[in-house]
């Protein structure tokens, strides 16, 4: 069967990918795009390590076929970091130690910056239940929660 | 309890882990983001059954599909003797991992690898695994330890010759072991109250987000390249050479960064493979295991049953504890059975104590190691009947621990006496700390429990590097884990006296470092960070030789001090201070490159002990249990980073709240697994969880530089004993088996009304 041409725009640069029908958006970003930053844990929708945005929207990537995404806005981890200035989120990982074996820790960035872009100010119980759907295995969740909330803190108080 | 606290630039700091920026960014390598030009694809044909007779295998129609290169069998692997032969901390048998990495005469358990195929794409390759036709002929099978323990039960290998064990016919015990202090009928003797009870858990997987991913690369002279995510890099290299009858010095093993492993990632089971195949079709092959996948073939740890008995005295004195313990192996033998026995009771100090214990093939996959094997299963028994003890005696709960606490010369019934340990302090400061005095409301209760490892040293390998620039390079051999690099790193800095941001730390290939044990047994920051420092120290004293030669004096007049050589004292000459940098920039005047090297078998483990305390809320209505407040105290010998050990401690309390609330493998009535997916299979999620407070004690080892203990391991031991213990305390029904699921405590809950109805 032939292959859809898709031409769409992933972390604010046009790009065009031929894929088959059952290739996932996941597959289409590692396997024809190059880009890694996006996990399969699952390829179900349950972990949450390809979590990227389509058209502002926070979706699993596995879930997503890539011939859907014709005109679709992407974004990517790849695409959070301003060049070399990282986003506050993925400072405050950093500083806070919130990531231990990394996996997940895309997937988890992705989905805070989704919150945080429509909830700058969230209670530790919204930052817990928008991430109910980011599985991590090494933190206990722990320090990624207070990074996000530590995160939102300061993005208020830049904005004042 | 802590010893003189030195100034220290580095040491007990929290700087940015050097392979942060990699991992927020998406840039870091993982093992399934390896790729290779020309690289083909293979995938593995999986047993449907738990137990049959595999009778042929046909290949043909697999073999004719287009873009199909090659399909491997078990007659592809020369088979192994059955011998126990030596490998890191442990013994393998490689005639049982030739048959769990392929089965042979029968697949053992739904899931068991049977062929394995390589193509172009990976849709070829699945659709070559549908013409794969392999008649079975369904044998009888067994899933539940005890079961398998019964003379009828179907046997899994009936030339398995038992370890320990006498037994007239074939049987699926694989070993028995004991260990025993004192004498036990005497110490129950003296004992005012005896109380005896049962307890069983399930099987759980390690649950790492990343499934396992290879890439293998066999040239046509033999030499064999393979990237993938493992806890050991020289581990796939023996395992490989030894099942695929290649020399090592073919066998050339890159670590991915790795996406947890837990203890799941110590054995092999793609690489094999995948090299097999690169060798048979002179391509590069990938192989990505499915979630699905992971669950059926890879981990887990053992489920288990257990009795209990355990005497004291009035005043809550522990004179006696008997125990046995028997857990599911899996398809072949290796169940954590040793060490959970000796990890049983090892917080206590008890004169009397016997403990036994069974290790028992089932059709199940072959477990493999999960943080602190066995030890979190026994402790479930003992801190839940110590809590049984505590509440017959009428005693806070804590005061019974302490009351028994191990202590410094106190001798463990697993043989040694202990030196400077933290146990006891872990209980006063749970006892002291707020979370222990604070109220409860209606139907909720607060448990607690503590836990023992071992932790362990093992061969370490390392290189310290001093560049030209005055910066340093560290290679050690360890995949890291959960921020090892950053340990290691800063233990340099602290040695060398320059910054930390001045040494990149490196994980080498098998080709680039010595040997080095795998990640595992809570060893790399104590163990490879004790070959780093002294790899460190050598590196120093040829800067201090450097400095000598350059002030022409005896390299013993030169001390090195906070970055720079210095002389000894103003005998030897008036010197201005030479810093690491001018040394290292005029290193090939005064005699070449500077290169510190530490090779050695690490001894001298400092053993690590945690007491948790839990909160719950119980839904009468439902069963289901809300975590309300964790603490997690624990002894961590000396904190290089605090923030990752800390990372540590939560991370492995929530395992174990996973462990003790939800998870386990279901079998269905066919042995075949119910719940191979994250849906089915619930590891905790961010809303199931208040913030785990980490409190860190810090008796250091004597026997490391920086005084560290292993701390990855034991926080997972007391939790499932703590969450039951909080549960009893909540409802006062006491749950004697895991997981302590809504539909399994809302039965016990309702059986327990309808007795007290009755009464």
């Amino acid at each position: 069967m032939a292959k859809h041409h898709i031409s769409a725009t992933l972390n604010g640069e046009p790009v065009e990918f031929l894929c088959s029908t059952r290739q996932t958006l996941l597959d289409v970003l590692r396997d024809e795009l190059n880009l890694t930053g996006s996990k399969e844990g699952c390829a179900s929708g349950d972990c949450g390590a390809c979590s990227v945005m389509v058209d502002d929207r926070l979706v699993c990537s596995c879930l997503v076929l890539g011939a859907e995404c014709d005109n679709k806005k992407i974004d990517s981890i790849e695409g959070m970091a301003d060049g070399e200035k990282l986003h506050p989120l993925q400072t405050k990982f950093l500083e806070e130690a919130a990531l231990q074996c990394g996996i997940c820790t895309p997937g988890v960035l992705v989905a805070a910056k989704a919150l945080l872009e429509r909830n700058n100010n969230p209670t530790e119980t919204e930052v817990r239940y928008w991430l109910a759907g980011n599985l991590c295995r090494c933190t206990g969740y722990d320090k990624i929660i207070r990074a996000v909330m530590s995160t939102a803190a300061d993005m208020r108080e830049n904005a004042k | 309890m802590s010893s003189e606290q030195k100034d220290y630039k580095w040491v007990g700091t929290r700087q940015i882990r050097p392979d942060g920026h990699d991992k927020v960014t998406g840039r870091a390598k993982f093992g399934s983001d390896f790729s290779l030009s020309g690289m083909i694809h293979g995938r593995v044909l999986r047993s449907p059954h738990a137990h049959a007779i595999i009778q042929s295998i046909d290949t043909s129609k697999a073999e004719a599909l287009p873009g199909v290169k090659a399909v491997i069998t078990s007659k592809d692997l020369k088979d192994q003797p059955s011998e126990l032969k030596p490998a890191g901390e442990g013994m393998v048998n490689y005639r049982d991992m030739t048959r769990n990495v392929m089965a042979r005469e029968k697949v053992l358990y739904d899931g068991h690898a049977v062929a394995a195929v390589a193509a172009t794409t990976v849709e070829i390759a699945e659709a070559a695994l549908e013409l794969i036709d392999v008649k079975y002929e369904v044998l009888p099978h067994v899933v539940d330890v005890d079961a398998a323990m019964k003379d009828d039960a179907p046997i899994l290998d009936d030339t398995m010759v038992p370890i320990g064990y006498e037994t007239k016919g074939p049987t699926n015990i694989a070993k028995h072991v004991e260990f025993s202090l004192g004498d036990t009928g005497k110490g129950f003797e003296e004992a005012d109250v005896v109380i005896e009870r049962s307890y069983k858990t399930e099987a759980v997987h390690q649950g790492y987000i990343e499934p396992h991913a290879v890439v293998a690369s066999v040239s046509e002279d033999g030499q064999a390249q393979i990237w993938c995510c493992t806890q050991g890099q020289f581990m796939v290299r023996t395992f490989v050479g030894q099942l695929l009858g290649m020399p090592t010095s073919s066998i050339r093993v890159t670590p991915s960064e790795i996406g947890g492993g837990f203890g799941g990632k110590t054995v092999v089971y793609l690489e094999p493979l995948a090299t097999l195949l690169s060798s048979k079709v002179g391509k590069p092959v990938k192989m990505i295991m499915t979630r699905e996948e992971v669950f059926r073939a890879s981990g887990p740890t053992s489920g288990g049953s257990m009795d209990f008995k355990i005497g004291a005295t009035k005043a809550g004195k522990i004179t006696a504890v008997e125990a046995t313990v028997r857990l599911l192996a899996g398809a072949f033998p290796g169940a954590p059975v040793a060490p959970a026995c000796m990890c049983a009771v090892a917080p206590y100090d008890i004169a009397n104590v016997h403990v036994q214990g069974f290790d028992v093939v089932v059709n199940r996959p072959k477990v493999a190691a999960y943080r602190a094997p066995g030890a979190p299963i026994s402790a479930f028994g003992a801190e839940s009947i110590v809590d049984e003890l505590a509440k017959e005696l009428g005693m806070d709960p804590l005061k019974i621990r302490k009351l028994n606490a191990a202590k410094k010369g106190t001798k463990a019934a697993y043989g040694p006496t202990f030196r400077d340990i933290g146990y006891e302090e872990t209980v006063d400061r749970a006892m002291d700390h707020d979370h222990y005095k604070a109220p409860l409301g209606p139907n909720q209760g607060r448990g607690v429990a503590s836990g023992f490892w071992f932790n362990i040293g093992g061969e370490s390998s390392a290189t310290v590097n001093i560049n030209e620039d005055g910066t340093a390079v560290v290679i050690s051999g360890n995949p890291d884990i959960g921020g090892s690099r950053a340990s290691l790193a800063m233990m340099a800095a602290e040695e060398l006296g320059i910054e930390y941001s001045d040494v990149r730390p490196i994980i080498g290939d098998t080709a680039a470092i010595g040997y080095n044990f795998l990640t595992g047994g809570s060893r790399v920051t104590f163990a490879t960070g004790l070959a780093v420092v002294e790899a460190a120290k050598d590196a120093v004293r040829q800067l201090c030789e450097r400095a000598a030669k350059i002030w022409e004096v005896d390299a013993e007049g030169v001390v090195w001090d906070n970055g720079h050589a210095k002389p000894a004292s103003t005998n030897v000459g008036d010197f201005e201070p030479l810093s690491l940098a001018a040394l290292a920039a005029q290193a090939p005047k005064t005699g070449g490159p500077i290169c510190g090297h530490n090779a050695q078998n690490v001894q001298g483990a400092g053993p690590g002990f945690a007491t948790h305390i839990c909160d719950v809320e119980v839904d009468p209505e439902t069963g289901g249990v809300t975590i309300l407040r964790y603490t997690a105290v624990q002894d961590v010998g000396r904190a290089i980073h605090p923030s990752y050990v800390e990372g540590q401690i939560q991370g492995g309390a929530v395992q174990g709240i996973g462990w003790a609330l939800n998870e386990e493998y279901i079998y269905n009535s066919k042995g075949t697994l119910d719940n191979p997916g994250f849906l089915d299979y619930r590891i905790p999620v961010a809303s199931d969880l208040p913030m785990i407070e980490a409190v860190m004690v810090e008796c250091p080892n004597d026997r490391h530089p920086y005084g560290v203990r292993g701390v990855g391991e034991v926080p997972i031991v007391p939790p499932m004993a703590a969450v039951a213990n909080a549960i009893e305390s909540a409802t006062g029904v006491r749950m004697e088996a895991l997981p302590m699921s809504p539909p399994r405590l809302l039965a016990a809950l309702d059986s327990s009304n309808i007795k007290q109805a009755a009464e």
